[in-house]
């Protein structure tokens, strides 16, 4: 990046709420389904029906807001977001536009070491709209499009952030500790690949010490974070080019294109823009009860901030490990009870980091999905402690615990894998490792430390892997003098 | 404030009516009239009056987060002009 321009980004995120029915109606949010079978005629659109505010939506907004350290309005209430597109069958979306129910709060982020705060401008309620599948390949070259309306009115938070953030790492650490709280929070399945959770982009430049704003461009179809911290990457190199040629930025829709790695413009019509806002007759004014707030505030879980400082002054962790361990509450979860069954927090933690991660990151799989339950990494670890099973062998358990789930006593069982720790046992083979390698007792009695590391390979091998290499060590010391 | 027809021609455009150039003129007369109407509700003194969210004097009114039955495929797609593979089509969108 260039010195000249200062990067501007600012953030909307959607995140659907995961309640068990629709905003204004009964339906179910359930993900998928056949189409059209989640609907029905107030999600529809059909003349004469009234909408009625889901409780559990607004409940679920205001803690998002709570733990997003947002004030929380005592006056809110709906507005008619007017546009024809077909995704809507009404041809307005029911959100929210002066009076949201949350404004004003903020989070923190950590970027190469540095914490820097981003403020959230506002948090409102809104209905998602339908699927659209086009004919062709793009919705520019279909003479048709089909659509689905399971999830229109599926309940919606959109959290705007200020244009605090200064660089693509800085968007991906807000948008990776925003997912994380309302994952901890429990108001959204937050995930990214299935749309429960989409970012648009909002990205402009402007010369170092301006104060004015440079024009924007906005970037949808952000997917993954990596999509995120690419497509703006991108973008920020386009505008540079741009500017620095003495061109000028069109404000516009932009896609991210992940497949050429590029972002391309969606061409809409400058009209499109006038939503033309009023408040939404068919809904009455929400007036929330301080008291109401209060329990809901209580009511929070220990938020990934609080958490990864605990994880590091209580218990030990690097922050390093404690930022992974807490960047997700399933994670975060996990840890917490294998802790509780096996109080060893940097031995845990060790484990996480390694093996578990690294295996569900080769299959692709979420931590809910893990075979491997907290109780059985915390037994495993216990027969390493106790010396059942040497480290190297518990590691080849625990690959095969995650692939079958079986429990690791079953496992030890099976493949007879048990550790000799028995003096008497291994004396007599250490004793014949010592007769067999004349050469390197001598080499180890003249002062060759590394000597004694053969040995004990040797003995290793006679035991098929099952000493103890602890006590292997300690023996062949003993006898070498 | 004065409604020209260009405002009309705008507004049209966003409600995606196609009006006559008598439209236009009747609509532009009809907007104005009822503008100033509001420029005469402008001139009484609202200072100690709440804005008003709705006209009808209710708050709070929920629903529990209860599934119901929804509706079923067929009167779904019972008023459909076109539909395929269970969906509504539509007309190219862009």
């Amino acid at each position: 990046m260039s010195a000249q321009y200062e990067v501007v980004i600012g953030l909307e995120v959607h995140a659907e709420l995961k309640t068990d029915t629709k905003i204004f109606c009964s339906c179910p949010t359930e993900f998928g389904g056949e189409e059209n079978t989640h609907v029905c005629p107030v999600c529809l659109g059909l003349p004469g029906v009234l909408p009625v505010l889901n409780k559990k939506v607004l409940e679920y907004a205001v803690r998002a807001g709570l733990a997003l350290n947002c004030e929380i309005a005592s006056f809110s209430k709906f507005d008619r977001k007017n546009y024809f597109y077909p995704d809507l069958p009404k041809a307005y979306q029911i959100s929210q536009y002066d009076l949201p129910i949350c404004k004003k709060g903020y989070l923190e982020i950590e970027v190469n070491g540095r914490k820097k705060t981003i403020g959230i401008t506002r948090v409102h309620m809104e209905e998602d709209a339908g699927k659209l599948v086009h004919g062709g390949a793009t919705i520019a070259t279909s003479r048709y499009s089909l659509v689905d309306y399971n999830r229109t009115g599926v309940p919606l938070i959109e959290i705007v952030s200020e244009p605090d953030m200064r660089s693509a790492e800085e968007a991906r650490a807000y948008m990776e500790k925003l997912k994380a709280i309302l994952e901890y929070t429990g108001v959204s399945d937050v995930r990214m690949e299935q749309g429960s959770l989409r970012c648009d982009a909002n990205i402009s430049l402007r010369p170092m010490g301006a104060k004015e704003f440079g024009t924007k461009t906005e970037i949808k179809n952000l997917n993954s974070f990596r999509a995120l911290q690419k497509a703006i990457e991108y973008e920020i190199e386009r505008q540079r080019d741009i500017l620095e040629e003495g061109g000028k930025i069109i404000q516009e829709t932009r896609s991210w294109d992940e497949g050429k790695g590029v972002t391309v413009s969606l061409r809409s019509k400058e009209e499109a823009h006038d939503y033309r806002y009023f408040p939404d007759p068919d809904l009455v004014p929400v007036v929330i009860d301080p008291q109401w707030v209060q329990e809901i505030r209580d009511s929070l879980p220990e938020l990934p901030d609080a958490k990864r400082e605990r994880l590091v002054q209580e218990m030990g962790l690097s922050e390093y490990d404690a930022g992974i361990i807490t960047g997700s509450r399933a994670l975060a979860d996990f840890f917490d009870q294998v802790v509780a069954e096996y109080n060893e927090p940097k031995m845990v933690a060790n484990w996480i980091m390694g093996e578990f991660l690294r295996l569900l990151n080769a299959n692709n799989l979420e931590v809910a999905e893990s075979k491997v339950k907290p109780r059985s990494l915390a037994a495993l670890l216990k027969a390493q402690a106790e010396g059942t099973i040497s480290g190297k062998m518990a590691k080849t358990v625990f690959e095969e615990m995650f692939e079958t789930g079986k429990e690791p006593g079953t496992i030890i069982k099976e493949k007879g894998m048990v550790q000799i720790s028995d003096e008497g046992a291994l004396a007599a083979v250490v004793e014949k490792v010592i007769a067999a390698n004349p050469q390197s007792v001598e080499d180890y009695k003249a002062g060759k430390e590394k000597a004694i590391g053969f040995l004990v390979g040797q003995v290793m091998k006679e035991t098929k892997g099952q000493a103890n290499p602890g006590l292997v060590n300690k023996l062949l010391k003993d006898k070498l003098g | 404030m004065k409604i020209t027809v260009k405002d009309v021609e705008h507004v049209a455009l966003l409600a995606r009516l196609e009006l006559t150039e008598q439209d236009k003129e009747k609509y532009t007369q009809s907007l104005n009239a009822i503008l100033e109407y509001m420029d005469k509700l402008n001139q009484i003194d609202t200072h100690d009056v709440e804005p008003t969210a709705h006209v009808l004097p209710l708050k709070n009114v929920f629903r529990e987060d209860k599934l119901h039955r929804t509706m079923a495929k067929e009167l779904v797609l019972a008023n459909a002009p076109e539909e395929e593979d269970g969906c509504f089509k539509v007309p190219r969108i862009v």
